[in-house]
């Protein structure tokens, strides 16, 4: 390739930032001072540019120490990475949390999605606005759902320096946010985990019955409460027994699409190609779920022992954990707990002496809903867009870089230590036949104790709203989140289970369940749905890139509207819909007016 | 004397499409074989020189047992696949993905649209005047091509072509995202800052005329553009011994535009620089 540097020098600062991620530059040609060596001696070819995958470490490292990513900068990374300028621009500009033009160091998130707007976001807004105008020294940006809707209303501080602060404020007043932003450091630490878990404490919980009762920071403590026995117990099974076992219990994938584990890991396992593959999908950005941020705020411990199991059972050595960028306390959690299980022998080149090698290595994302569906998240990992990949190939076969790859979620993975500890077949007699083991919820908006819930697959949606303090006066219940759709009131007997979700013509998702009462106009949640997916659409594909501009537009039009000044509006909607369903590449457009259709079929919004 | 190059023999592939059984080579995609039984099927972002993206979706097809269409041009058929092309559904999507580029782009000079917009029913205007559009204005900041991304319908051929598929210059890259995502080149700087080489095969790929000659750019705004008055000829480049082909597109007298031939074994309708827009000296007749 012809490697084409414009004259923009990187500054001090930049050049520290990039060079404290990649080490000293070896020679002229990665950006060092010239020397006579350089002049017979020059590393290329696969060697030079295998390094792709640092670009997306690289724009972080850059953008945590000055706030944004100038010429100058993005130039010396390209120089050190062996990367084109044009396509490090393309991948720079694709993320939310970056910024290619100057902006104050201190950026302050404001959610202004579904939870949070619910709770008084646009106000919370304006305040913030009004007491940091231009000069503040403060970004004030509005942010899609931040994964703290139990606490909504919510804002996220994010300070360059070195090294980055951040501070979370919530639930966020004009002062806490403005205080949050304006001196992270003494901002007031976030509560712990478990007071996002209502449950916690209580007996017979599975996936969070450590949370709040071990410390977080304590692989002892950690231990003491039963950790790393259901790697014992792997290791005793063999990978060909772990597969089986997580298959004879049934379990399904909790992201979403609830395709078999099992299947998933036999697949990856069986494939001759080298090497496998794990990824965890920790980039957790449905509009309304935050439970696996509280089980790796409450519970690190427990996904890095998942990982190492999954990492066995289908022969990988290496594992990713793509994590939202918007997470900073399960950031610092788990590079803690990778950190300390490295130290004690748990991940490494031997693990447990069991002549087993595995490690994990942690991957930020930057603000991108799309990284979640799993191709793109291959494709952000690598150091490209995080634009989705037609399937097939699937990555079973050819995944990340291009190897077999089994990617699951955050929930999936810690249910699998539940499976080998109780052994399958006690764990698939829980829940129903179809979707067995214990779900995680997360339960927000118009409720008296929002939070994560675990419950048995079976539960009705009534029996979870009722211990999460159901108000009076509830209008309407969206399942799964942006991507799910609504039910209304009166439906409370749906059992939240995949097939009876199904069953009733809605989803389960990821685990959403957001009520709403009447104080919230539904129009206006419609268009907050419609703006999150017109703002995520990564614009690979036409219906998706259009289409989810059309359906804002369309709902834009008749948020005042009724009966048959809407009816033109909404016939065109369904147009839309239909196609995007239809002919998008990946889930974000194929979903993208499933809870528009839901609100007008089920709940009647404009009649 | 030339030789055909035949290829690796491939395993012949039954399958149906609308009904009708179909023979097709393994390996190929349902575009290749709806192509080989006549069908019609629209397509933008598809290139024979490049790998297909898929992104345009106007292409789909209905696939017995898919949840969703799928992109004729890229799906690969296989054995006792049931193809079905022409249904209420994958008209519909087609309409649809037609009337969304329509919408927002300006399609006026990308062959075949009018037609396909004719055929699918398509009424762009039906998004109401106030449907957020492109609004690019065309980008002049060399003499040799013209970038006017009021046009483009971000299919990625130019992208491809420049990167890893054929030039390998990595020049120009996606930027943004949604339906703020355009064609540019770092820090969306003039071509003339950039890795550019001119070598003009993104133009070669582009489906629009989002790229085009500066002769062709200047001939349209001046309305003396006339493609029935024009001439094409195949010639060989006397650059180097490369022997690439050239088609010298001549109207009045006057080479107004230069394309190489897609079939060509070896180039692929790939030129350099030289072979793509050195074509002054020919008409130096002073």
């Amino acid at each position: 390739m012809d490697l084409h540097f414009g004259d923009s020098k990187p500054t001090d600062d930049e050049r520290a930032a990039v060079d404290a991620l990649l080490g000293p530059p070896e020679s002229s040609w990665e950006g060092a001072d010239r020397s006579d060596a350089d002049l017979r001696w020059a590393r290329g070819g696969r060697a030079a540019r295998d390094r792709r995958d640092l670009l997306l470490p690289g724009l972080h490292a850059i953008n945590d120490r000055v706030g944004w990513i100038s010429d100058g900068a993005l130039d010396y990374l390209c120089r050190r990475l062996t990367v084109p300028p044009a396509e490090a621009y393309g991948v720079a500009t694709f993320y939310a949390m970056f910024s290619v033009k100057p902006r104050p160091a201190t950026v302050l998130h404001v959610c202004t999605d579904l939870a949070c707007a619910a709770a008084g976001a646009p106000q919370l807004c304006a305040g913030i606005e009004e007491r940091l105008g231009l000069g503040s020294g403060v970004a004030v940006e509005r942010s899609p759902c931040l994964g703290l809707c139990e606490r909504a209303p919510a804002a996220l501080a994010i300070r360059a320096g070195d090294p980055v602060r951040t501070a979370v404020s919530a639930p966020a007043t004009v002062h806490d946010a403005v205080l949050a932003a304006s001196a992270p450091d003494s901002a007031p630490e976030e509560p712990p985990a478990a007071l996002a878990v209502p449950q916690a404490g209580q007996d017979g919980l599975m996936l969070l019955h450590r949370v709040g009762v071990v410390d977080p920071a304590s692989l002892d403590d950690y231990r003491a409460h039963g950790g790393y026995t259901a790697l014992r117990r792997a290791f005793e099974l063999g990978p060909a027994g772990v597969i089986r076992e997580v298959t004879d219990s049934g379990l399904v994938g909790r992201g979403g699409a609830a395709f078999p584990t099992g299947r998933k890991w036999q697949a990856t396992a069986s494939q001759p190609d080298r090497p496998h593959y794990l990824v965890c999908n920790a980039d957790e950005s449905e509009p309304g779920t935050f439970k696996d941020r509280v089980l790796m705020e409450g519970d690190p411990y427990a996904l890095v022992e998942a990982m190492t199991i999954a990492g066995y059972a289908t022969g990988a050595h290496q594992g990713y954990l793509y994590l939202r960028g918007e997470y900073p306390r399960a950031l610092h959690r788990l590079e803690h707990a990778i950190a300390q299980a490295r130290a004690r022998g748990l991940l490494g080149d031997d693990v447990l002496g069991q002549g087993y090698a595995f490690d994990i290595e942690i991957r930020r994302g930057a603000g991108a809903y799309i990284c979640g569906e799993e191709t793109a998240l291959f494709n952000s990992i690598e150091g490209y867009r995080g634009e989705p990949r037609s399937k097939p190939p699937f990555p079973v076969e050819k995944g990340l870089f291009g190897k077999p790859t089994v990617e699951n979620n955050v929930e999936t993975l810690v249910n699998v230590l539940p499976v080998l500890t109780m052994g399958a077949p006690a764990y698939a007699a829980i829940g129903t036949p179809r979707s067995t083991g214990p779900k995680l919820f997360c339960v927000s908006g118009s409720v008296e104790r929002p939070g994560v819930y675990e419950l048995p697959f079976g539960a009705t949606l009534g029996d979870l709203l009722t211990l999460a303090g159901m108000r009076d006066g509830l209008r309407a219940v969206l399942l799964g989140g942006a991507a799910g759709g609504f039910v209304r009131a009166d439906e409370l007997d749906i059992p939240l289970t995949f097939e009876g979700t199904r069953e009733a013509g809605t989803t389960l998702g990821s685990g959403v369940v957001m009520a709403f009462d009447d104080s919230v106009p539904l129009p206006r949640l419609l268009l907050r749905i419609a703006e999150f997916f017109r703002d995520e659409s990564c614009g690979q594909c036409v219906p998706c890139r259009v289409g989810t501009v059309r359906q804002e537009e369309a709902l834009h039009r008749i948020v005042e509207r009724t009966g048959a000044d809407a009816a033109g509006d909404i016939a065109l909607l369904r147009e839309v819909g239909r196609a995007m369903r239809d002919a998008s590449i990946c889930g974000l457009g194929q979903t993208a007016w499933n809870a528009v259709e839901s609100a007008i079929d089920r709940l009647g919004a404009y009649e | 004397m030339t030789v055909t190059p035949l290829g690796i023999p491939r395993r012949m592939m039954e399958f149906t499409i609308d009904g009708e059984e179909a023979r097709v080579p393994e390996g190929s995609t349902i575009l290749d074989a709806c192509r080989a039984a006549g069908k019609d099927i629209p397509t933008l972002c598809e290139g024979d020189t490049l790998r297909p993206k898929n992104a345009c979706r106007v292409c789909v097809v209905e696939v017995e047992g898919a949840r969703t269409l799928v992109p004729a041009c890229s799906r690969k058929a296989e054995p006792g696949m049931e193809v079905r092309t022409d249904t209420e559904r994958a008209r519909h999507s087609r309409k649809v993905v037609l009337e969304l580029l329509a919408s927002s782009v300006d399609l006026s000079t990308t062959p075949r649209v009018a037609e396909w917009l004719k055929e699918y029913e398509a009424k762009p205007d039906r998004f109401g005047p106030e449907a957020a559009r492109l609004n690019e204005e065309p980008r002049v900041d060399n003499d040799l091509y013209v970038r006017d991304y009021d046009k483009c319908i971000l299919c990625y051929k130019c992208v491809d072509a420049c990167g890893d598929q054929w030039q390998n210059t990595f020049a120009i890259s996606v930027a943004g995202r949604g339906f703020d995502a355009r064609i540019a080149v770092e820090h969306d700087a003039p071509l003339t800052d950039s890795a550019c080489v001119y070598c003009g095969n993104c133009i070669e790929v582009c489906p629009t005329g989002a790229l085009s000659f500066k002769s062709e750019f200047d001939m349209r705004a001046a309305g003396t553009w006339d493609e029935s008055r024009q001439t094409e000829t195949t010639t060989v480049c006397a650059y180097c011994g490369v022997g690439c082909n050239l088609t010298l597109h001549v109207q009045d007298n006057e080479i107004v535009k230069v394309t190489s031939p897609h079939d060509n074994p070896v180039t692929h309708g790939n030129l350099c620089i030289k072979g793509r827009f050195g074509y002054q000296h020919v008409q130096n007749r002073g």
